[in-house]
């Protein structure tokens, strides 16, 4: 294994990160908001990995772990959202529904 | 620079730029599931292959099946990809890209301040990450099992809804 | 058996929370046990103990149980416990007996009502607070029971609260005992704080120990109890309330105005004798006050053309007795009273309620008519229970305890003679209205028709009601007539001896004023025709001689007007401002509530990139 310079990876996580963040902006589309979403949990795993790799311990992959699971919820249950919201209103346009509104 | 290293990381970030600008949603998988499998490249590179796995099986493999199967019971066609393209003009990239950029910027700041500490070049593997995920993180685990039994608790009702058809 | 004690309030209250759980779930069969066989239990466990308590007196003839501490703060130590005494025993003995009598009775009267489980529920809770107040041994325990006896009556008075007169009547019941209340609760910090206990015996001890006869603080903590005593018992300037309470089922009346709540004023004054003792002014003001109102309620029961009414101004005129009673020290006659007047009391409304019930609700006596003949068995159980009321001499309860209250009285000196003139009118008036009911409801020409038939639950309850109406004054005979103590040795443990007149002429002359009144009634009212003219005497009578219009202009009115005229003033203005601020303000930021799911992440992104910018500057 090499070592590989800790800015270089948090780097990438920040990168990712960022990229996520537009993708979540950008879209109307709920789906990809998701998908935006996903990369964004995922850019913090990469951290988590990265950090745990410079210190040459487990726990950076063991928060890797518990995004992991965070992850798979979130879109479980977020994708059953997406279904209902799509038999709703035939559209999954997040600017069409607003009934929160305040 | 490790060549591995960079090669699986300029992937993983092209294939994300490319992801979110896609307007078809099954494109826009496929790129995820790159971008995902480069980053568990990147997992590799770090010596931490037990995550590497994780990241293929879980997030490559069963997150994106699940993507899948979500974009096929929405049949979404030619006619969705059309509204996409409609929904991402130029215009609406703007704001978008600045906050993304500079909090890019931001954090990419903050990452090369610890510039000069290098990682480890040692493997923990997934035995030493089982003894911590039993040992001390075992609460956490607990957590973690009851949030995914919400989590299909939440689903299992909301998919009833669907299946309803409320 | 002593140790079941606790059980006693415990098996109605635990009735009432079965049935406050299982409304809408219980059939009206397992409602009616729950509600009747509760209190029957109940009754049955305070007998045993009773048994044992008189077979086998405990040491210093009390019995205390201790079930856990309340609270202990600032040296005032308050234990929740039962204290059984003779005086407590006695109250207990006619709460779950004729309570348990008229459950009884309720469960067949109440058929085919709608909220049969909700009545019986609070019945109950009715029963169970009542115990709480008099088997209680601190005043903390007894004010508890006060306060759901009060609340109870309230639910029971609207229970059908479909009809807003109803809720009107709870309501008035509820502030005008309110205003007793109070009264009773300052009395109650005052003995706390200046006795230093809330034990009721352990207070009336250092009452003796510390406060010498006539002193200030004695008189005025005995006032501020009489103030309870008259609100809840519905004496003088506080009665408004009892005939409105009418607006109750009939059971609730009888419960009411025979077992529990009216004598619960009675009751307080007995327990608390040692502190009137020490007040002779306030003992003065009760026995007053007795007077004042069994003229004001005989003389109001005489207008009346309600069955119920004349009832009701019946029961605060009797209770009026015993608070003559206990104004003249005669506190074992006023017990004695108490008892023999449950069971004529329950025994009368227990009969016009199986009266109304047959004749769909009707309640006006000029209405009824000629129901001797064809209701027989309500006819003899109210007959007996108005002979009982106007004190027949020698067959009836009444007569006794009515006698040893006079005879009390006079033996009371000079004052005392004032009060025994004013009884042995009021004994006269008695005999008119109670008789003038029976002649004109059961007499005459028939008016309304009769239908259905009763049940043994109904003839049951009236039966041993009836019984103990006749011979329940057996058991405390006066010297004249053979001198039995049965009552007054089993109190004088608790309560001092009371003084009797020696001689036979007062005896006579009381007897004679009953009589009187029986026999003008008949010549009245014999051929009852018409309902009376609406003089203004009549009406002013009436309307129990104009308390609730004064009441009304005295009190409501103005503070009606206050209301109303402080609903929009300076201080006001500044909660609107703050109103208004908040409103404003709403309206401003609410636009950020938009709704949409991207302005919230562009927000959230905004405010990370804010906050790490702020933390790489710094």
């Amino acid at each position: 294994m090499t070592a590989i310079p800790l800015d270089q990876g948090l780097g990438l996580a920040a990168a990712l990160f960022a990229l996520g963040l537009a993708g979540v902006l950008v879209r109307r589309n709920l789906l990809f908001m998701l998908m935006s979403l996903e990369v964004m949990l995922n850019a913090a795993g990469v951290a988590f990995v990265v950090a745990g790799a410079r210190w040459a311990a487990a726990d950076g992959q063991i928060m890797f772990i518990l995004v992991l699971t965070f992850a798979a919820s979130e879109v479980s249950v977020g994708l059953a959202l997406i279904l209902l919201m799509h038999r709703r209103n035939s559209t999954l346009d997040a600017d069409a529904s607003y009934h929160l509104r305040g | 620079m490790n060549a591995m290293f960079a090669i699986a990381a300029g992937i993983a970030v092209l294939a994300t730029v490319m992801m979110i600008t896609r307007p078809s949603a099954v494109h826009a998988l496929l790129y995820l599931t790159v971008s995902l499998l480069a980053v568990a490249m990147v997992f590799f590179v770090l010596g931490a292959p037990f995550a590497a796995a994780l990241e293929v099986i879980i997030y490559a493999g069963a997150i994106m099946v699940l993507f899948v199967f979500v974009v096929m019971m929405l049949n979404i066609g030619g006619e969705a990809e059309a509204l996409e393209n409609d929904w991402l003009k130029p215009a609406a990239w703007i704001g978008p890209s600045v906050l993304a950029l500079l909090l890019g910027l931001e954090l990419g700041t903050l990452a090369a301040r610890g510039g000069l500490a290098r990682s480890a070049a040692t493997v923990i593997g997934p035995q030493a990450v089982g003894i911590a995920l039993t040992g001390p993180y075992m609460l956490a685990v607990e957590i973690a099992s009851f949030l995914l039994l919400a989590a299909v608790v939440a689903a299992f009702h909301l998919g009833r809804a669907v299946m309803r058809g409320v | 058996m002593h140790e079941l004690l606790w059980l006693v309030p415990t098996l109605p209250l635990l009735g009432s929370v079965i049935l406050m759980l299982g409304a809408g779930r219980l059939s009206t069969r397992a409602e009616a046990a729950a509600g009747a066989l509760s209190v029957g239990f109940a009754a049955v466990i305070a007998f045993t103990i009773a048994g044992g308590f008189l077979l086998n007196p405990p040491a210093g003839a009390a019995y205390e149980q201790t079930l856990w501490r309340w609270f202990d703060v600032g040296g005032l130590s308050v234990t929740i416990g039962l204290r059984l005494d003779p005086l407590s025993l006695v109250m207990m003995l006619v709460i779950t007996g004729v309570g348990f009598l008229i459950h009884l009775f309720a469960t067949e009267f109440m058929e085919g009502e709608e909220g049969y489980g909700r009545f019986f529920a609070y019945l109950n809770l009715f029963v169970a607070a009542m115990l709480l107040l008099v088997l209680g041994d601190n005043f903390l325990t007894l004010y508890t029971g006060w306060e759901g006896v009060g609340l109870c009556s309230y639910l029971l008075i609207g229970f059908w609260w479909r009809d807003p007169a109803n809720g009107l009547a709870a309501r008035k019941a509820f502030i005008v005992t309110r205003i007793g209340d109070t009264a009773l609760l300052i009395g109650l910090l005052l003995i706390a704080s200046r006795l230093g206990t809330l034990n009721i015996a352990g207070a009336m001890h250092n009452a003796a120990q510390s406060w010498p006869a006539g002193s200030p603080l004695a008189t005025l903590a005995a006032f501020l109890l009489l103030g309870g005593a008259v609100g809840k018992s519905a004496q003088l300037p506080l009665q408004t309330w009892l005939p409105d309470a009418m607006a109750g089922p009939t059971p609730v009346s009888a419960l009411i105005h025979a077992a529990t709540m009216v004598t619960a004023g009675v009751y307080l004054i007995a327990r608390t004798h040692a502190l009137f003792l020490l007040a002779p002014a306030a003992q003065y003001t009760v026995g007053g006050i007795g007077a004042a109102t069994l003229l004001l309620a005989g003389f109001s029961a005489l207008a009346q053309n309600d069955i119920k009414r004349i009832l009701a101004y019946s029961t605060m005129s009797q209770i009026g007795y015993m608070f003559l009673a206990l104004g003249v020290g005669a506190w074992g006659a006023a017990m004695f009273h108490l008892l023999t007047h449950a069971f004529f009391k329950a025994l009368l409304f227990l009969s016009a309620g199986a009266v109304t019930m047959r004749l769909h609700h009707e309640q006006d006596i000029y209405k009824m008519g000629g129901l001797a003949r064809r209701l027989p068995v309500a006819f003899w159980s109210f007959l007996i229970g108005s002979a009982a009321l106007a004190a027949l001499p020698l067959v009836t309860a009444g007569f006794y305890s009515k006698e040893a209250i006079l005879s009390g009285a006079w033996a009371d000196g000079s004052s005392g003679r004032v009060l025994w003139a004013a009884g042995v009118f009021g004994a006269f008036i008695t005999g008119l209205y109670i008789f003038r009911a029976v002649f004109i409801a059961f007499f005459g020409e028939a008016h309304t028709e009769v239908s259905g038939r009763y049940g043994w639950r109904v003839i049951l309850p009236l039966s041993v009601l009836s019984v103990l109406s006749v011979l329940g004054g057996l058991i405390e005979l006066p010297p004249a007539l053979g001198h039995v103590t049965l009552l007054s040795n089993l109190l004088a443990p608790v309560l001092p001896a009371s003084k009797e007149a020696a001689s036979v002429a007062p005896l006579l002359v009381a007897s004679l004023a009953g009589l009187l009144g029986i026999g003008l009634a008949a010549v009245l009212y014999w051929r009852p025709a018409r309902p009376p003219a609406e003089t203004p005497l009549w009406r002013f009578w009436h309307a129990a001689a104009g308390f609730d219009w004064l009441y009304d202009r005295l009190l409501v009115r103005p503070v009606l007007w206050a209301a109303r005229e402080g609903a929009d003033d300076v201080i006001d203005s500044v909660y609107d401002a703050i109103a208004w601020t908040a409103r404003t303000l709403h309206e401003h930021v609410r636009r950020t509530q938009n709704g949409r799911v991207r302005f919230y992440t562009a927000g959230l992104a905004i405010g990370s990139i804010s906050l790490i910018a702020i933390a790489m500057i710094r």
